[in-house]
């Protein structure tokens, strides 16, 4: 492996890849020809028509003869780009598309007939669209592209393997594609974001286990003598991802040749087994893999050292060891156990400092570089996603707190609570990511305007404050219409009433989250801008990769 | 690369921990104090929560917390508190018949009040806020009632509901004349005309109203009546008042003949209690047109 030179011989990978593939192959057409349901047959045809694309894939990379699978040269790592501009480039398509639907979705929730009256484009089959596409292929692109980025310049060594690499990254946007039509054919366990069906989470199982490997197959190999912070995040990002997605799609299919399937917990341990799942999807991968980000972006463009050392592994093992238990909080005065709501409440507010600890270390990482905020938009938009990050979960323990949650619990605060996070932090650390990220993995010297990412960051920050602040006042307002109770004791209001109410503020946060979008789409036409036409970096002399300190 | 001094960061004057990825290093400041002293204070907080409250699974029960508290106790509490504060009448109201409710005033304002809560929350959806109804959901403010509007028969349809799941559900079936090629298209129209006549409007041009006369009676009176004023307690509506269930234009008209109509209204014995029954017959009856 290490000696693996650029040679025209066919590598052991390539010809078990696409032995691998034509298996798949006879085995999608076995089954689309035997499908018991018109979706699975869509499904089956869909992967076999992946598959002939591997094939091809495979073979033209052959035939280009351009392959340079060298670990090193001339000493140097000769990193592998490829997957990782495939992950970047499907993170900010993937994200225009998952916020496009979301905004489609807020302005049916104040003008229902915008549903058209199709079946598609409810909002039982467009919800769960969005909200995997944003989270799973947005974000998931995200993580991977950076996580391959940042393991790869950290470590100072070679992507391990070279199917493999590829491998994780189709085979995961592959993944979204079935889980995604799969929704809007009404293909669903109706699992809040754990709904794609039995065979596609059979495939993500083999997909992520090829991630991990990767991942750490290049930090075994890795030139430092130190694992640097970030890849701990990302490491305990996909393994702790791995278990909760076994946990939680326990299932048996009611036929291996359809989509259907059933879980294997009942009651309130299948709720409980959920909201392990989700609410660790909020922990380990919206927060401990964009801490990752974080932690390598920050101090790179602030080309300050980050803040404490101390602090990083404090905060690190106190937010895993925490955040597993913290699920219970979202079954509050449900059928589950008074003891089991009380660990999943105690534990969030145990969780506060450990979240901080990364909201201090981003952002006293600033501290002798405060000044860059005023001329460099990018950092500017990184710093804000960690002050997102330090308000979302400081409300997340306070909305543990039963009697808040009495108060906030199935109302739309929820749902700011989620988008501040999601908006702010995630979002924001994402496109500043990927805003560092593009210029340096195509070789430009920077990006095609700044402006631009001025325009996108305030646009966007605006959006994101109309978001929030209406689904604050309408979160409020709701919880307190549905307890109020009239001086004999009946309710005050019935639930249609609380739902009018409510329009005003549906329509505030419909336009919030256009300028999102419109921000969004501004930043993925500064990208392709910057791809297509940025000035090249002169090379090598430029960027000098390792040079002593100061 | 990676120098293993440690090296004093000019800005901050912290030393840093020597090691170097990609250009990035690491300071090696201390915990911040505040930061250190709120995560203790979280911690010795929730253990405090725990010997309250109960907390920690063991082998057959759990850790009860010295409180005492379950939340079904506490729900049993706030049952226990609602039913206080709505005092003597609530209590009333489950004894009381329907004509001493409507006697009572105190008893009527209470249930009135109950009523209009438990209207908007299980009724409105199909009936509207305000009970005017919509497209095949009857206006339950006007006097024209399918099922009955005595205060027993408002409580038989919601207790019972319309072609419901509940055996003594009200239930008739209208023939879909024209699906079920009972009567011609011509028949059928001929009929429409002449239900538009009977209820005061305009018949197509050439309308043969004594043809539609002699249809209707051969077809429609024996439920609706032979002036088509309908009839309770078979649930057929009155032809007549031009209050209409599915549209009283031409084409609805043909519409309903073609192919019949038979909406539904669940029971709600199961789902309401008595008394809210009750304050629900009593509100309803009080919109309008109760007999």
């Amino acid at each position: 492996m290490a000696v693996a030179t650029s040679r025209s011989s066919v590598t052991f990978g390539e010809a078990g890849a696409v032995l691998a593939l034509s298996a798949g192959l006879l085995l999608c057409i076995y089954v689309a020809a035997n499908a018991a349901d018109s979706v699975m047959t869509f499904h089956a045809l869909l992967a076999a028509a992946a598959a002939v694309g591997g094939v091809a894939a495979i073979f033209s990379r052959y035939a280009s003869g351009t392959r340079d699978l060298r670990a090193e040269i001339d000493g140097k790592p000769n990193y592998n780009w490829g997957p990782v501009k495939f992950a970047t480039i499907a993170a900010v398509v993937w994200g225009v598309v998952g916020f496009l639907a979301g905004n489609i979705l807020a302005w049916q929730l104040a003008f229902p007939a915008l549903n058209l009256d199709l079946p598609w484009t409810n909002f039982g089959r467009l919800r769960p669209f969005h909200t995997s596409v944003v989270i799973f292929a947005f974000g998931g692109n995200a993580l991977i592209a950076s996580s391959f980025y940042v393991v790869q310049k950290t470590c100072r060594a070679r992507l391990a393997g070279d199917m493999a690499p590829w491998f994780v990254v189709l085979g995961y946007n592959f993944f979204i594609l079935v889980a995604g039509t799969g929704y809007l054919f009404g293909v669903t366990q109706s699992k809040e974001y754990a709904e794609p069906e039995w065979y596609a989470d059979l495939w993500l199982t083999i997909v992520w286990v090829a991630y991990l490997l990767v991942f750490l197959a290049t930090l075994w190999k890795r030139k430092e003598p130190h694992i640097y912070v970030a890849n701990w995040f990302y490491l305990a990002f996909i393994v702790t991802i791995a278990m909760l997605h076994l946990g939680n799609n326990a299932t048996l299919p009611v036929s291996w040749l359809g989509t259907k399937s059933y879980i294997a917990w009942a009651g309130v341990q299948d709720a409980m087994f959920q909201w392990w799942y989700g609410h660790n999807a909020v922990g380990f991968f919206l927060t401990a893999g964009f801490l990752a980000m974080m932690y390598y972006f920050v101090p790179k463009r602030a080309e300050r050292p980050v803040y404490s050392y101390r602090l990083s592994i404090i905060h690190f093992w106190a937010l895993i060891f925490i955040y597993i238990w913290a699920g219970p909080h979202h079954l509050h005065y449900t059928s589950l156990p008074d003891w089991a709501q009380t660990l999943g409440m105690t534990f969030s507010i145990m969780l506060w400092m450990p979240s901080w600890g990364g909201m201090i270390n981003g952002l006293m990482t600033l501290s002798g570089a405060w000044d860059k905020l005023r001329t460099d938009p990018v950092l500017r938009m990184l710093v804000v996603s960690v002050a997102f990050y330090g308000m979302s979960t400081f409300e997340g323990p306070l909305m543990s707190i039963k009697a808040v949650n009495s108060l906030s619990h199935y109302t739309d605060w929820t749902v700011g609570h989620v988008h501040s996070g999601a908006l702010g932090w995630v979002g924001f650390v994402s496109f500043g990511t990927l805003y560092c990220m593009v210029p340096w993995l195509w070789n430009k010297k920077q990006l095609y305007s700044l402006k631009l990412v001025n325009w996108h960051f305030w646009i966007a920050t605006l959006g994101i404050v109309l978001y929030i602040t209406a689904m604050w006042v309408a979160g409020i307002l709701q919880g307190l219409m549905w307890r109020a109770y009239t001086g004999l004791g009946f309710l005050e209001y019935s639930f249609i009433e609380t739902v009018e109410a409510m329009h005003p503020f549906y329509v505030i946060r419909a336009i919030g989250g256009l300028l999102f979008v419109i921000g969004s789409v501004i930043m993925a036409y500064n990208l392709w801008m910057t791809v297509r036409h940025g000035e090249a970096e002169v090379p090598a002399a430029a960027r000098p990769a390792l040079q002593p300190a100061e | 690369m990676a120098t293993e001094h440690k090296e004093i960061d000019a800005v901050s004057g912290m030393a840093t921990t020597g090691h170097e990825w990609d250009g990035i290093k690491e300071l090696n400041t201390p915990l911040p104090r505040w930061w250190l002293w709120i995560f203790y204070a979280c911690i010795v907080w929730s253990i405090g929560y725990w010997v309250v409250y109960p907390a920690w699974p063991l082998i057959t029960t759990h850790t009860k917390g010295v409180l005492g508290y379950s939340s079904r106790a506490a729900l049993a509490q706030d049952m226990a508190a609602l039913a206080a504060r709505r005092g003597e009448a609530g209590r009333a109201l489950a004894e009381a018949s329907l004509e001493d409710i409507r006697k009572s005033p105190d008893l009527l304002a209470f249930a009135m009040a109950q009523g209009k809560a438990a209207f908007g929350d299980n009724c409105a959806p199909c009936h509207g806020l305000g009970a005017t109804g919509s497209k095949g959901f009857p206006n339950l403010n006007d006097d024209d009632w399918m099922w009955g509007g005595t205060l027993d028969a408002i409580h038989f349809t919601i207790a019972h509901g319309v072609r419901s799941d509940d055996p003594d559900t009200r239930v008739n079936t209208m023939p879909a004349f024209g699906k079920d090629s009972i009567l011609t298209k011509d028949e059928i129209g001929t009929i429409a005309d002449f239900v538009l006549s009977i209820s005061g409007q305009t018949p197509g041009a050439g309308a043969d109203l004594e043809k539609g006369q002699q249809l209707f009676a051969d077809n429609c009176a024996v439920c609706h009546g032979e002036e088509g004023k309908g009839n309770p307690e078979l649930g057929a509506p009155n032809l007549t008042d031009r209050i209409w269930l599915y549209g009283g234009d031409r084409a609805s008209i043909v519409a309903t003949i073609t192919n019949a109509r038979a909406g539904v209204m669940p029971t709600w014995k199961n789902r309401l209690d008595e008394p809210t029954i009750k304050a629900l017959t009593v509100y309803v009856h009080a919109l309008g047109g109760g007999k």
